[in-house]
Formats: structure tokens, C-alpha cells, sequence
């Protein structure tokens, strides 16, 4: 079988017919939508065709008040003396609600952030509904969670959520905050917000008492609004490093708690006695997954010496093979970039990366002429201090070193502000355990990668954050222990 | 009536295991309430933190790889030392204000706080570990880490009970710690230090300085290989500082207000959690 076999793909779009939307979402603020005090708002587009899909409220910090306080006043008169079951009944309303509504909610988010229907219709949208069904049996059972100690909720919660998972993000902050007794203002991010806005229509389904859940859409000054209002008792946050910083020193001296998910650079070591084929898939899966716009992603690839040249061709070959365009084709690996600044962001680090001197190589895919996109990307020949290697890219762009001992991998993986995840291969057992143990970060896949699950806690050490989320861990950052 | 003349003791800091006198050349002299002593304390500069600090991160690797039961033996092995020089602290603490009594319960205490961290250095890691029913194909568990290397204010109120209070969860769960001695009450800490050093815990492991908070504070909060950062007190602008120069390098942050640590309410395996990481690994489960 010397002959290339030609594999043709035909198109596969899911269809969006069923989906509604409307011209214009509101803030949904105390169990209603309501128009913002300013009568400002924006445009959310589809990143693969830059076609305006809706307009959504801009909050100010009048608006912020206002869901705030009417977080406070939900959390006061309601929440906090509602019996835990009945807390609980109401989580596991959302999550049977969304399972229902799975497949729009899935469209919606391709349309809206750009990721493949595959990755929406089988990662995002049915973990968000098992964080909120697993959450949701913890709220009558916290006394189990934290022996010896008594949990109490914290009240107000200000979330702010990124756009490379927007309806997960969402999920992951208003589920534990929920079960442990709190109410929130969440603020999704600005080039993602329609899911959360749906999933606010789902709340008002589910008969959640107003206020307990309100949706305030807006960018960084809205976010700042939520951070700095002095009744909000608790800021989650997932986004970049660089915003975490500022958060905590807002906070400082307010008596906030704080718990954050922040920027990663994660080392993904293959060792000589690997399962180099899954290994491959594993590369593929740790960088491209998500268009790379994953804060754990496998961006900063270790081979050992001896199968340097296997991996790199195979993975090259592989990368080949994935299919970059319509996101809601089902056949799409990569799909869009989510917005124009993140473009551009990427292409800069890229030609950085070759200024630097790496050599890169990149898919030969052919890439739709409107939207965003970003071909796969790999670097070699680039050494541990070079800027592509040291800082976060949140793309599709991954930077290659060789090793040859343990010791100098680990020292190499060790070497980053960073400390979000990692990622080994090998089929030895016990180098296994003594890697996972060494690498200073807090989420390892070992002989995998990017996998995540509810009851599975995830967050950083170091720069990578504060706090984890999900698992029992994850419903520390909701209490006070007395 | 002889007419020896005393040795007095000279107290330095503890750096690396070893009594380094300050490279400032500064000290600060105490003296108790009758004035009836009178002693001269190393007033600790940003330069011996900074040297403190290479100790700990140094050491903090191999303590944190040490078996749990090996790191249980050793705080144990520092409640024993401390019952052995029972006499120095008595003369210490009471040079410092206490009554007998008081001194008598200080140290009392002191030694069961060790003794307490020492039972716990081999257990929290498995009631905080956890199995966790993933819906994958996949064996996942959870357990605690040491976060690194901790710089601590410790109380300014006690002299010897809040240090070991401060202390003992830190190093139990297999951190560094670098800690500022009281400022009111230093006698102690010195002398604690002659304790550590003759428990066999690694030098480096715990250092311990004396100085000024007003100077050091801004070191021990804004240093960047400082992983979490313990503050002991009320004071609304130090808790402030602390908390923004924390944001520096996203140091962990813990905070224990004024309070009679005595009271056994204030022991506990949350607080060595509180300088602890979150370590979740995956594997597949297949053929």
C-alpha cells in the first residue's frame, strides 16, 4: 500500500434552524431582564464569519449595584434560611434543564465563540449540566465535606468568566457557590456572553427565587465594577494572570476572599519508553484542543533524545490530518479563533517565536478566507528562556525542546511562573508516580491530557492561581469553617 | 556568695542551622520591665531575609520528599527537646512579664502543640486526600502538596508559644519557613532555635530572625520566591500591605488575627491545609 489514500470529508453542519436568539439580550438582574441604565450595548459575532449574531447590554457600575444588591437581598431574605435539599432540588432543576436543551445550547456556543460542534456537543455542554447535577447533591451534605468544621456560605459571590469555555466556565462558578449557599453576579466574558444568557432563561425556567443568579454582561470595566463593589463578599475569577494580579491587590485589605484560575504553561513530557502513538494523539489533543485556547494546554512539549525525530514526524503527519474551518461541521477539529485581539495576539508570538530563531512548521490546511483562524503550529529548535516557551499564547502554537535525563526535564518543566498542569508519557508505572509527584502544578495527566470531570478539583500552583474548583476541594473557596 | 562572673548569652539569628549575627552589624537592646536585664537583639536587614530565603528554598525539596513518618518523629523530636530545657524558657519567659504560672502553661502548651502537629504530620494527608468518581475511563486522585516555602510575621504577643504555633503546621505539611520572632518578646526565639537545632530538622527548614516588623514586612510580602505568607496580628495597614505585595507573585495568603493561642480551638489540621497545595492526577484505566 505504497498510495496515498486521498480521505475526502463532505460537509456535515450541524444545523442552527432550531436555535433562537433574539436581536437584543438585556441584564438579567433579580429574576427579570432588564435594559441597562446607560441604554449602551455591543455586538457579539461569530467568529467564523464576522456576522453580528445579537447585541448585548453594556452593565455600568449602576447596573453592578443593582445586581448586587439584589444578590444581597436574595441572599438574606431567601437563600441563606432556604433548608439545604430544597437549595439542592434547585441546582438539579438547571442541570436536568440543560441536558434537555443540550443541543441549542451547543450550536449556540459555536456560533458564538468559534469552537468546534464536536468539542460544544460532547465536552462543554454535558460537563456544564454534571457540574451542576454534582454540585447539586452536595448542598445537604457540606457537614460531610469538612470534618471537624462547620461550613457556612460567604454571601455575595462576584464571578467573572472567560470565553474559551463560556457555558462550562459558568457552570464551574455558579454550581459550588449555589450548593454551598451563596448567591452571585456573574459577569461572562465580552465575545461569549449568549450561553450565559440563555442559561439565564433556563434559571427563570427553574423557578430560582430572584436574585440569586444574576447575569451582567459587559467588559473589563463592568468586571472592575463587580471586583470593587464593597457588598460583594467573594471574587471567583478565571481569566489571565495579569488581571488575577490586579484583583488581588483591589481586594486587598477588603476582607474578600478570593479564588483564582489563571494563566498556565503547561509541560507535557515524552519519555523514550512511551506509547509513541498515543503519545502523538496526546500532543494533538494537549495544544490543539480548543483551538489551544485552554489555560492547561500542553503548550511546552518535551521529548526525550532518543524518539525526538519518530514523535516530530508523526506529529507532523498527524497535524496533516486535522481539519480547520466551519465550526459547526462535525468533522472540524480546529475551528475559529475567538476574536480578532487573540488573532493577533497569536501571529505576533509566532513571529516572535521566529525571530528568536525557532523553526516552525505548520499544517498546510487551507483556511476560510473570512473569520479568524490560525493555522497548527509547532516550534523547534527553541530553548527554555525564549519568549514563545516562557509565556502563554492561548493558541494553537506549540513550543518543541528536547531532554535526555529525568532531572533535566524536571528542572526544565519547573522553570515557569506557571503551575497549572502537566502532562507524562510513559508505560513505566513508577516513573509515573515520581514525575506527577515532582512536577510543581496542580492538575497531571498522566498517558493523557485535558480530560476534566465535576468531582475532579482543578486549579494552580504558583502564578497559575488560588484555589481550586470542582471535587470537594472545589467547595472550600464557598465557606467560611467555624 | 561566689564571685564568678556570668556568661551571658548572646543571641544571634538562625539562618541555614547555623547563629549568624546580623550582616547589618545593628541591634536592638531590650530590657525587661525592672530594667534589672538588659540584652541586645540582632535587628535583622532585608539582606539576612534574603539569605534566609536561598536557605529555605534550598532545603524545601528534600524535606517535602522525606517520609511523613520521618517528619512526625522530628516534631516529636522537637517537643522533646523543648521538655529538656523546660529551666532556660522559665527563665526566659518570665524575664519577658509572665508569672510562674504563666510561663509554667506557656511552655506546657508548647510542647502538646508539637506534640499535636507531630500526630498530624502522617495523617492529613490521607483525611484530605481523595479518590474522586470520575465519569471517564480514567483513575483520578487528589492529595495535598507543600507549597514551598512560607515567610511568616509570627504573633508579637507571645513569645514562644505562638513561634511553634506558627511553626509546627508549617513544617508538618513538609514546607520552609522563613518566620520574624516577635518584637516585644524575642528572648525566645533564640532560644527555640538551639532546640530546632539539636532535633535534627534539616538546616534550612526553619529560620528565624529578629528585627523590626515595621522594617520587614514589606520584605517577607513582596519577596518573589516566597510561595505564602503568614501575618499574625490586627493591624489593618500591614494586613493591607501584605495582601498587595502578596499579589506580586500570587503568594498564598494566611492570616491569623490577635488571639490566645492557648486555647486549643486554635490547633488544627486546617491550618496546615492553609499551606498546602492541590495536587490531582489522572490516569486512563484500560488493558
Amino acid at each position: 500500500m505504497n498510495k496515498t489514500i486521498k480521505w475526502e470529508y463532505s460537509p456535515a453542519p450541524e444545523s442552527t434552524d432550531h436555535i433562537e436568539l433574539k436581536k437584543q439580550y438585556n441584564l438579567f438582574i433579580n429574576g427579570k431582564f432588564n435594559a441597562p441604565k446607560s441604554g449602551k450595548y455591543f455586538k457579539t459575532i461569530n467568529p467564523s464569519n464576522e456576522k453580528t449574531i445579537s447585541s448585548v447590554a453594556e452593565a455600568d457600575k449602576t447596573d453592578v449595584d443593582k445586581a448586587v444588591k439584589s444578590a444581597k437581598n436574595a441572599y438574606e431574605k431567601i437563600w441563606s434560611k432556604m433548608p439545604a435539599k430544597e437549595r439542592g432540588k434547585y441546582i438539579f432543576r438547571i442541570a436536568r434543564l440543560l441536558q434537555e436543551r443540550a443541543r441549542e445550547f451547543s450550536v449556540i456556543e459555536t456560533m458564538d465563540g468559534g469552537k468546534p460542534i464536536r468539542e460544544s456537543r460532547d465536552v462543554d455542554i454535558p460537563l456544564a449540566s454534571a457540574h451542576f447535577f454534582y454540585h447539586a447533591g452536595w448542598a445537604d451534605k457540606l457537614e460531610y465535606a469538612f470534618p471537624g468544621r462547620q461550613a457556612k456560605p460567604i454571601g455575595v459571590a462576584g464571578q467573572i468568566i472567560p470565553w474559551n469555555f463560556p457555558l462550562l466556565m459558568a457552570a464551574w462558578k455558579l454550581a459550588p457557590a449555589l450548593a454551598t449557599g451563596n448567591t452571585v453576579v456573574l459577569k461572562p466574558a465580552e465575545t461569549t456572553p449568549l450561553t450565559a444568557l440563555k442559561l439565564a432563561e433556563i434559571i427563570q425556567e427553574a423557578d430560582l427565587p430572584p436574585g440569586v443568579i444574576n447575569v451582567v454582561t459587559g467588559a473589563g470595566k463592568t468586571g472592575q465594577a463587580i471586583v470593587n463593589h464593597p457588598d460583594v463578599n467573594k471574587i471567583a475569577f478565571t481569566g489571565s494572570t495579569e488581571v488575577g494580579k490586579y484583583i488581588m491587590k483591589a481586594v486587598a485589605g477588603s476582607g474578600k476572599k478570593y479564588t483564582l484560575e489563571l494563566g498556565g504553561k503547561a509541560a507535557n513530557i515524552i519519555f523514550e519508553d512511551a506509547a509513541i502513538d498515543q503519545a502523538v494523539e496526546g500532543i494533538i489533543n494537549a495544544i490543539f484542543f480548543n483551538q489551544g485556547h485552554v489555560c492547561c494546554a500542553g503548550s511546552r512539549l518535551y521529548i526525550q533524545e532518543g524518539v525526538v525525530d519518530e514523535v516530530i514526524s508523526k506529529l507532523r503527519k498527524r497535524m496533516e490530518t486535522l481539519i480547520v474551518g466551519d465550526p459547526l461541521d462535525k468533522n472540524t477539529d480546529i475551528g475559529a479563533i475567538n476574536s480578532k485581539m487573540q488573532l493577533q495576539k497569536i501571529k505576533s508570538y509566532v513571529k516572535m517565536g521566529t525571530k528568536e530563531g525557532g523553526s516552525i512548521f505548520q499544517s498546510s490546511c487551507s483556511i476560510p478566507k473570512k473569520g479568524f483562524w490560525h493555522a497548527p503550529t509547532i516550534f523547534t529548535d527553541v530553548s527554555q528562556s525564549n519568549r514563545i516557551v516562557q509565556e502563554e499564547i492561548f493558541g494553537p502554537v506549540l513550543a518543541i525542546q528536547t531532554f535526555r535525563t529525568v532531572d533535566e526535564v524536571m528542572a526544565k518543566a519547573n522553570n515557569s511562573p506557571y503551575g497549572l498542569s502537566g502532562g507524562v508519557w510513559t508505560e513505566k508505572g513508577s516513573k509515573i508516580f515520581k514525575v506527577t509527584q515532582d512536577i510543581r502544578a496542580g492538575v497531571i495527566w498522566a498517558n493523557t491530557f485535558n480530560k476534566f470531570d465535576p468531582a475532579s478539583p482543578f486549579g494552580g500552583y504558583k502564578e497559575s492561581g488560588v484555589g481550586s474548583e470542582g471535587g470537594i476541594e472545589g467547595l472550600s473557596g464557598y465557606v467560611n469553617m467555624v | 556568695m561566689s564571685n564568678r562572673i556570668n556568661i551571658q548569652k548572646t543571641y544571634k539569628l538562625f539562618i541555614d542551622g547555623k547563629f549568624p549575627r546580623t550582616e547589618s552589624g545593628r541591634y536592638i537592646k531590650w530590657s525587661d520591665s525592672k530594667e534589672s536585664a538588659v540584652v541586645n537583639i540582632c535587628r535583622g536587614s532585608r539582606k539576612d531575609f534574603r539569605n534566609a530565603m536561598v536557605a529555605a528554598r534550598k532545603a524545601s525539596g528534600s524535606w517535602a520528599c522525606r517520609t511523613a513518618y520521618n517528619r512526625a518523629q522530628i516534631l516529636y523530636r522537637i517537643g522533646e527537646m523543648l521538655e529538656g530545657r523546660r529551666d532556660q524558657f522559665m527563665a526566659e519567659l518570665t524575664l519577658q512579664g509572665l508569672s510562674k504560672k504563666q510561663a509554667e502553661n506557656e511552655i506546657d502548651t508548647s510542647i502538646d502543640r508539637l506534640i499535636y502537629y507531630a500526630g498530624w504530620a502522617d495523617k492529613f494527608q490521607q483525611v484530605f486526600s481523595h479518590v474522586n468518581p470520575v465519569s471517564l475511563p480514567y483513575f483520578n486522585f487528589t492529595v495535598p502538596e507543600a507549597t514551598g516555602v512560607v515567610a511568616a510575621i509570627a504573633p508579637d504577643d507571645t513569645s514562644l508559644l505562638g513561634l511553634v504555633s506558627v511553626i509546627a503546621p508549617v513544617i508538618a505539611g513538609g514546607n520552609s519557613i522563613v518566620v520574624l520572632a516577635s518584637e516585644s518578646f524575642p528572648l525566645c526565639s533564640i532560644t527555640l532555635a538551639e532546640v530546632l537545632h539539636t532535633s535534627d530538622v534539616p538546616e534550612g527548614i526553619v529560620n528565624i530572625l529578629t528585627g523590626y516588623r515595621s522594617e520587614l514586612i514589606e520584605h517577607f510580602s513582596s519577596h518573589m520566591d516566597v510561595n505564602a505568607i503568614i501575618y499574625c496580628g490586627n493591624d489593618r495597614n500591614d494586613r493591607k500591605l501584605v495582601e498587595t505585595n502578596a499579589a506580586l507573585n500570587i503568594k498564598r495568603v494566611v492570616q491569623f488575627p490577635e488571639q490566645n493561642w492557648s486555647k486549643d480551638q486554635h490547633q488544627s489540621p486546617y491550618h496546615i491545609m492553609k499551606c498546602q497545595e492541590t495536587k490531582t492526577t489522572w490516569h486512563p484505566v484500560g488493558i
